[in-house]
Parts: structure tokens; C-alpha cells; sequence
């Protein structure tokens, strides 16, 4: 388990972390999600104590990162953004160094073979570093993270310029992890996020704008739902009956369309339901409804707003 | 720390390094050793190893310029400093790996002693105590550019300064005869290195002589842990 309390780095006069908090347990995948330079990175480099923080504190499994930095650093595994790879040793060389050096206390060469299997590089291991493609680098900084099997893994883009394959590989690795370890894993790409994550932490400008599980972040981050329909009949009749209806906060023609119609988004709050009373509201004055969808704001759009909002005020 | 140091060596020699290191050792200890010992008719070493003095300086930058400097440019930092390893474990294990490159390259004194021991009676008292200063004198300037690796992280600004320095140390005794304040001569005499190494040369086995060198040793090695935790907290 993974404790981050008030959490804060300042470089001069630049907060590059601010003020965060948050709690990770075993068995849950949390995600860093956040534009570039958000703090990410830095959050993770003090996580695994490469860093120290100007406030707050970390603790792994109880032991905090400054504290008892052994103690807290033998339960890490960690993937830095540039995996630390000495390029002038073979595969099983360095992985050999970093189980020596991380003093792993498992039978060395079962372990290794094991780790390769893993992610994939057995036929790697008498090659150079450095002859290796990205991906297979990648891999072998992966390989390096999970080298004595720590509680705890962390991990910086790990999927960052892999080809497609490679990333599905990576990801299925990640939640496969996933089930027994603390997994914290940064990305700036969303639907990754979405896609291996349990829990998301929006991080934007060194805080957290957004805590949520992953099938509700839509809603979270966005407050409310929209609705966005096609209706024929006069505009000002319709947006007049659906603001009557209970639970909608605002409509908007968004523009007339041919044959008497208009498009319209309506905004509607978290935990209601307003589709039926629509539909009734536009039979009652004779509008017919062509078109009716949930439109909310993709993932995405949030992301960016959020971000953005959230910057400017910081 | 094992880990370590088994990794700077198997780095040098995986490299050119080691070998050019190696060579250049080898190839300038040889001619001195001719030109003193086969071509003079002595049997002493002394003269062999007071010019070797001058030689170490050029070659130990070379040794330690990239310990730290590199780790920090290609990142690899990271998987030291977030390992269960303390700082100065790190330190110490890079340390000894050059110094163990640096002993390797003294042992061929010892190879020499068992040559002069053909023709002659070697002085083993004044070989043996001089392949201890010059293994001291070569673990100081090894930590100075420890510490100057740790401070950039180009490997040639590492070794260029490193060069420096062994360049104000080599004339060190040069300098202090152009200054005439008594004060700074007198500070001076204390930190130059050549004294406290002719000791050594001469067959002096003296305390004062190894505290000197191995404080040396210690300060900058303190200096580089230093520098490393301060870099985390900056």
C-alpha cells in the first residue's frame, strides 16, 4: 500500500507539486493521468525516493521513503519515464546487476528467467543493450521494475513509443499485475487510462483535479449529462416546455435545421433521468422528437477542460 | 555495494578504458623502469616511481570521469538512488572499482621488484613501502575526481578538470617558490602532495604521511555524498 500525504515540490519559486494527497491499495490499478508537466513524473521520482519532497510524506507498507529509505525501497519496483538501462551491458548482465543490487533474496537465475518470461525477452538476453529496439528496451526496464517480486510498482509511461502490439502486451502485463500488487502507472493518454485502471487520478499543474473510479469518471468530471436532440417545431415553445421539466439545468439551441427542426443540447443533473419526461413534454405541445442521443462530452473534451479550467485558477 | 563494483570493472573492461588506461600505465612505468633501473645499472625503483607520480595524474581523471557524470546523463541514476543502496554504499562501490582498475595497474611495480631480483638484491622494504604511497597517493586523486564527476554531467568536463587539478598538484611545488608570503607557502607546503608522497618513495613509512592521504580520501568521498543527497533535495 501506497500512503502520499500533502505531498509538496518546489523548485525556487515554482510548485511543480502541490499539496497532494492520496491513498493506493493493493489489488487496484491507479492511474496518473495529466497533461505533460503536470507533476507527474515528479510525484513518482518522490514516491520511490529519487527525490525528496519539500513537504508531506510518503509511506509503502508503512515505512516511510525518507525515514527508512531500504526498508521502503525494497517494496518498489520502479519504471522511470527513460528507463536506467546500461546500454553497454547485455540483457541478463544488467538484469543480474539489478537483482544484485536491489538484493533480492530469491534464487538469482530461476527469478531472472522467470522475470524475462514475463515480458518477453528470453531470446533477448545475451544481446546488447543497446542493439535493442525501444520496445524490447521498454521490456527491459519492465523487466528490471518487477526483479523481486516488490508490493509496490510504479510505473512512468511504460507504454510510451511502443508499436500497438507491444502496448496491448504491456497492458495485459500491467493488469495482470494489477490482481496482487499496488500498481501506480502514469499516462497521458486517456483511453489507456480508461482502459487498465481501476481508479484515475486527474493530476493537472501539481494537483489533483479529479479522484474517481474509472466507470464514473465521465460523470465525475463532468457534474452532469447531456442530452442532445433533434426536434421539429418552434424553437421558443420547446426550450420554454423542456425547461419546465424537472432536473434539467439548461437548454441550448445549438441551430435551425431544414423543415422547421432545430438541434438542441440539453444539460440535465448527475442521478436523474430525464429521457421519458422529454418525451411526453414534446407529444404534449406536438413536437416530435427526430432525433434523441446522450451526448456527453467525450473523455477527452473533459480531460482538456478540466485541465485547463482547473490550471488557469491555480 | 559488491553489485557495484563488479559492474564498474566489468565496465571498464568491456570498454576501450581499461586497456588504454592499462597500456599507457604500462608502457610509461616500463620506460621509466628501463631508463632508470636497466640503462642506470641501479636496482632502485625510487626514480621509477617518484616520474610515475606525474603520469597518474593524467591517467586517473580517465579512470573516474565518467563514475557519476554519465550514471546522471543517461539516467541510470534513477535505478541507484530508488534501489535499497545507501548513498554512500554507491560512493564507496564506484569508488573501489576505480581504485581497483588504478591497483591492477600499480601491481606491474611488484612484476619489476621480481626482475630486479634476478641481477640484484631488491630493497623489498622500500618497494613495498612505496607501492603503499603510491597506492594511497592514487586513491586520493581517485576520490577528487569522484567528486568532480558527481558535479557535471559531461565526462569531459570531468576529466578536463580532473587534468587540472593534477596539473596544479603536479607543479605545486613550482608555485610555492614563486610565492614570497610566508603564510600561503606555509598552507600550501601542507596540502602539497609530492611531500608527502617522496616519503613514501624514499622508504619512510610515516603516519603522518598515510593520515594525509587517506583523509584526502575520506574528505572527498564525504563530498560526493554530500553532493549526491543535496542533489535530491534541490
Amino acid at each position: 500500500m501506497v500512503e502520499v500525504t500533502n505531498l509538496t515540490k518546489r523548485y525556487g519559486n515554482l510548485t511543480a507539486v502541490d499539496d497532494i494527497s492520496f491513498k493506493a491499495e493493493p489489488g487496484v490499478i491507479l492511474g496518473f493521468l495529466g497533461p505533460n508537466g503536470a507533476g507527474k513524473s515528479t510525484t513518482m521520482n518522490m514516491i520511490t525516493g529519487y527525490i525528496s519532497s519539500t513537504s508531506g510524506t510518503v509511506t509503502i507498507d508503512g515505512y516511510d521513503i525518507l525515514a527508512e529509505p531500504k526498508q521502503a525501497k525494497t517494496k518498489i519496483g520502479y519504471l522511470p519515464e527513460i528507463p536506467p538501462l546500461y546500454i553497454d551491458m547485455t540483457v541478463r548482465r544488467y538484469l543480474e546487476f539489478m537483482f544484485d543490487l536491489k538484493r533480492v533474496k530469491l534464487p538469482k537465475k530461476q527469478h531472472i528467467d522467470e522475470v524475462m518470461r514475463l515480458v518477453h525477452i528470453t531470446d533477448k538476453g545475451d544481446r546488447i543493450i543497446k542493439n535493442l529496439s525501444k520496445g524490447y528496451k521498454q521490456r527491459v526496464g519492465f523487466a528490471q521494475a518487477l526483479l523481486g517480486n516488490p508490493p509496490v510498482l510504479i510505473l512512468d509511461e511504460p507504454t510510451v513509443g511502443l508499436d500497438p502490439k507491444q502496448i496491448i502486451e504491456i497492458r495485459n502485463l500491467i493488469r495482470s499485475l494489477g490482481k496482487k500488487h499496488t500498481v501506480i502507472f502514469s499516462s497521458h493518454v486517456l483511453s489507456e487510462v480508461s482502459e487498465i485502471c481501476d481508479r484515475v487520478l486527474v493530476i493537472s499543474h501539481g494537483k489533483i483535479v479529479a479522484d474517481a473510479k474509472t466507470d464514473e469518471l465521465a460523470a465525475t468530471l463532468s457534474g452532469s449529462l447531456k442530452l442532445s436532440m433533434i426536434i421539429e417545431g418552434n424553437s421558443g415553445d420547446v426550450i420554454n416546455e423542456l425547461k419546465k421539466i424537472p432536473g434539467v439545468s439548461g437548454v441550448k439551441k445549438q441551430r435551425d435545421l431544414e423543415n422547421n427542426a432545430a438541434k438542441y443540447t440539453l444539460e440535465y443533473k448527475k442521478d436523474t433521468d430525464v429521457r421519458r419526461d422529454v418525451f411526453n413534454a414534446m407529444v404534449r405541445i406536438g413536437c416530435p422528437i427526430l432525433e434523441l442521443q446522450s451526448g456527453n462530452e467525450s473523455l477527452e473534451a473533459m480531460f482538456l477542460r478540466l485541465t485547463k479550467e482547473k490550471g488557469g485558477r491555480s | 555495494m559488491g553489485a557495484i563494483i563488479k559492474r564498474e570493472l566489468s565496465s571498464y573492461f568491456r570498454s576501450a578504458t581499461a586497456y588504454v588506461v592499462m597500456g599507457v600505465y604500462f608502457f610509461f612505468s616500463g620506460l621509466f623502469f628501463y631508463l632508470y633501473c636497466f640503462r642506470s645499472n641501479s636496482s632502485s625503483l625510487s626514480y621509477v616511481y617518484a616520474n610515475m607520480f606525474y603520469i597518474i595524474m593524467f591517467i586517473i581523471p580517465i579512470i573516474a570521469m565518467k563514475t557519476f557524470s554519465e550514471e546522471k546523463r543517461q539516467k541510470t541514476d534513477q535505478a541507484l538512488l530508488t534501489s535499497p543502496t545507501s548513498l554512500t554504499e554507491i560512493v564507496l562501490g564506484k569508488f573501489l572499482g576505480a581504485f581497483i582498475l588504478f591497483a591492477i595497474c600499480c601491481s606491474v611495480f611488484l612484476l619489476y621488484a621480481v626482475v630486479i631480483a634476478f641481477f640484484a638484491q631488491p630493497q623489498w622494504s622500500v618497494i613495498l613501502c612505496t607501492f603503499l604511497g603510491l597506492l594511497l597517493l592514487g586513491g586520493s586523486f581517485i576520490a577528487i575526481n569522484v567528486f568532480i564527476s558527481s558535479l557535471t554531467e559531461s565526462m569531459i568536463v570531468a576529466a578536463v578538470a580532473g587534468m587540472a587539478i593534477g596539473l596544479i598538484i603536479d607543479m605545486m611545488t613550482y608555485f610555492i617558490s614563486m610565492i614570497s608570503v610566508t603564510w600561503i607557502t606555509d598552507i600550501l607546503q601542507k596540502i602539497n602532495f609530492i611531500n608527502y608522497y617522496q616519503n613514501f618513495t624514499y622508504g619512510i613509512l610515516s603516519i603522518t604521511d598515510i593520515v594525509f592521504f587517506l583523509s584526502v580520501t575520506g574528505l572527498f568521498l564525504f563530498f560526493t555524498v554530500r553532493v549526491l543527497e543535496k542533489r535530491r533535495w534541490s
